[in-house]
């Protein structure tokens, strides 16, 4: 976890200082927002993983000895099949016609995406079809 | 080396390591599939049918560019076909291949993981995605006609006033699905590979194609949201009478450029990226050897995404309201580490064995269509230069060696990961029809390009002066772009002629990485047991045991294959 906290936090202290090179330099504001934005999408996660690489124990993954056996188990939830993804991408497919065609066609498209999200919720909490 | 197999791996409630899988079939499977092999197939489809599409529509832009008053198209039909065709090929086809398509399939295979870390918003991201494809290129069936202001979408031409019509907004509301859908994936991939790569493979043994992959859904999870803001923006101001890039009402129309090119040239570098891993794969298999400077290539990915974000308004040199001197700096700098990949790549095959397979023919097309773009585009990373070849066929021309040699780098990928993704190889001689097509329809296509645009011609005209030069310049690159068509042909017959008659077995390359340990196709979860993983080719380490790249005990270096064959 801390290499992959390295390249974020890296990231961020190269976007800061890019921002302020740019930001004094340049006085343009829209760039200079975008680069402190980029150098906070870097700092929060980076911060995040840093954070918690000091307090877990090392995963298998950054063990270069680790041994298969040692990542045997539950590996995580992996559903096989849901129609509500499909259902959820129809839905947000009428609601952008709806901006382009007339505002009835939210109607279908927030009904789909509603049932999308219950139905999806619903079937994770059950566990999905695998 | 004889305790490479280590029990099989667990997943979730089975217990024999076997995962069978009775989910639906035909047509509802591939509705309800989160399987990331069967969207990433899904994502292939479509984006290899937009690639056709986007094909088209240059075809007949060259067709109309043919004779100096062509009358193919109408004038306003020729604004909406370059614009399409634009749009399709960047946001439809080049980008949706990459992180869609190929990194969906490979990937968590590349890493040891079941599937993608968020199976059903992988799912939802191909739906976004085929729903986005649809709403934008449904313009053409509407009364206006689609989207006509170039790809670029500058305002204030795309504003209500100066296009007005659906076909604008059908673009601005497909646009925004597949930026989601973009956003989706970033998240996904990188999920995936901080979070369920299998014991013992580090960061530093990940294949460069996982790398690059990873570098990439950084680098859209910085870029395309601001891209999402500034249409939504675009949207209010033709729709809701805010005016953020009008004039009139107090705005600022360049801002719609900032926001654009912030976006708009990091995109590039998502666009290349996965296909500079996929060649780093291909060239390092078919010269039999590991890849050279495996950590240089890391971090020169790493140094030309972070650059690559602070490079975008050397596309607005001409406003005359940005900083030069730091965007043309930022810009030469790239030319550093795509310098050392480039050393790398040709490093990796130096003193190798070099088999000239399809794969790898299409990868030395890659170097060589990207190396002409890539040095033209330092000439137009200096301001005096760009000032005398901006918005001229000079940018046409840079910009179509660098897309067409992500073209090589597709079929790069095709032909390498095709057998482990269907099971079946393409025909190798077909193939090498195709590339030569490819690669001489690509050169001949773009080079006049190059002089017509240092002598002049600007961009987005359907008409020119009955200049002698300039016609035969033009014939000459619809002569090439008629050979990229037949390109596309081979291809297409190649898919057809060879559909399941050519078994490919798991490892039809002898290649290195571990996608190509497991079946070909790999099983639902993808492996049924998983070797031991000691360097960043495992799958070389456990069939070459006498050869391995690294001896027990080390780890994390970077060193040649011992003993391996030269």
């Amino acid at each position: 976890m801390k290499v992959e906290a390295k390249i974020l936090l890296g990231l961020g202290l190269f976007f800061g200082i890019m921002c302020a090179v740019y930001w004094n330099w340049s006085l343009e504001n829209a760039g200079g927002v975008m680069m402190f934005a980029a150098m906070l999408l870097g700092f929060l996660p980076g911060g995040y993983y840093y954070w918690w690489s000091r307090r877990m124990k090392q995963r298998p993954e950054d063990n270069p000895q680790a041994t298969q056996p040692q990542g045997a188990g539950v590996v995580g939830a992996f559903p096989g099949s849901s129609i509500f993804p499909f259902v959820m991408g129809m839905g947000a497919f009428f609601v952008v016609l709806a901006l382009v065609f007339g505002i009835w066609l939210l109607v279908p498209g927030l009904g789909l995406v509603v049932w999308a999200l219950l139905g999806g919720t619903g079937e994770g909490r059950r566990g999905g079809h695998h | 080396m004889t305790d490479v197999l280590d029990p099989p791996v667990h997943l979730e409630h089975h217990d024999d390591g076997h995962e069978e899988h009775h989910g639906p079939t035909g047509i509802l499977n591939w509705l309800t599939s989160t399987d990331h092999k069967v969207i990433g197939l899904s994502y292939t489809v479509t984006s290899v049918i937009m690639l056709v599409i986007g094909g088209l529509f240059a075809e007949i832009v060259r067709g109309q560019l043919a004779s100096p008053n062509g009358n193919l198209v109408s004038l306003a039909q020729y604004n909406e076909l370059f614009t399409m065709h634009g749009s399709v090929m960047i946001y439809l086809f080049a980008g949706p291949f990459a992180f869609g398509a190929l990194a969906n399939i490979i990937v968590p295979i590349q890493i040891g993981a079941p599937d993608m870390a968020f199976p059903r918003l992988n799912a939802l991201s191909y739906w976004l995605y085929l729903g986005g494809s649809i709403t934008m290129l449904s313009g053409f069936f509407t009364a206006g006609g689609a989207a006509n202001f170039g790809w670029v979408g500058y305002a204030p031409l795309s504003n209500s006033l100066n296009s007005p019509g659906s076909g604008a907004d059908l673009w601005i509301g497909g646009l925004l699905l597949t930026g989601f859908s973009a956003i989706f994936t970033g998240v996904n991939l990188a999920a995936t590979i901080f979070y369920l790569r299998a014991p013992g493979m580090t960061m530093f043994r990940m294949p460069i194609f996982t790398w690059n992959m990873l570098v990439t859904a950084i680098l859209i999870l910085l870029a395309f949201p601001v891209l999402t803001a500034g249409l939504i923006m675009l949207y209010c101001d033709r729709h809701f009478g805010t005016h953020i890039y009008s004039v009139a009402g107090g705005g600022v129309p360049v801002l719609w450029q900032h926001i654009f090119w912030f976006w708009g040239h990091p995109e590039v570098y998502i666009l290349a990226l996965p296909f500079f891993g996929m060649v780093t794969e291909v060239i390092a298999v078919f010269s039999r050897k590991p890849v050279f400077g495996y950590k240089g290539m890391i971090f020169a990915t790493l140094t030309i995404a972070a650059l690559s974000l602070g490079v975008w308004a050397h596309h607005m040199f001409t406003t005359g309201v940005v900083l030069l001197p730091f965007f043309s700096i930022m810009s030469l700098l790239i030319a550093v580490p795509t310098g050392i990949k480039m050393f790398n790549w040709i490093g990796t095959m130096w003193r190798g064995q070099v088999w000239f397979s399809t794969s790898m023919l299409m990868a030395l097309g890659f170097l060589f269509t990207f190396l002409i773009g890539g040095l033209t585009g330092i000439y137009l990373a200096s301001p005096p230069l760009d000032f005398f070849t901006h918005d001229t066929y000079f940018v046409i021309a840079h910009f179509h060696s660098v897309v067409m040699a992500l073209v090589f780098g597709a079929m790069a990928g095709l032909y390498y990961w095709g057998p482990k993704i269907t099971g079946y190889l393409l025909n190798e001689r077909i193939g090498k029809i195709q590339f030569w097509f490819l690669f001489i329809g690509t050169q001949v296509f773009t080079f006049p390009l190059y002089i017509l645009g240092l002598q002049g011609m600007p961009r987005r005209m359907a008409v020119y002066p009955n200049d002698p030069q300039w016609k035969t310049l033009n014939d000459i690159s619809t002569l090439g772009a008629v050979l990229i068509g037949v390109s596309t042909i081979f291809f297409v017959i190649n898919v057809v002629v060879s559909w399941k008659k050519y078994p490919a077995g798991d490892n039809p390359w002898d290649a290195q990485t571990l996608e190509w340990f497991t079946t070909s196709p790999p099983p639902h979860h993808n492996f049924y047991r998983l070797p031991q993983i000691r360097s960043e080719r495992p799958t070389w380490d456990h069939n070459h045991p006498d050869h391995l790249s690294l001896h027990h005990g080390e780890h994390d270096g970077v060193h040649q294959t011992e003993g391996s064959p030269q």
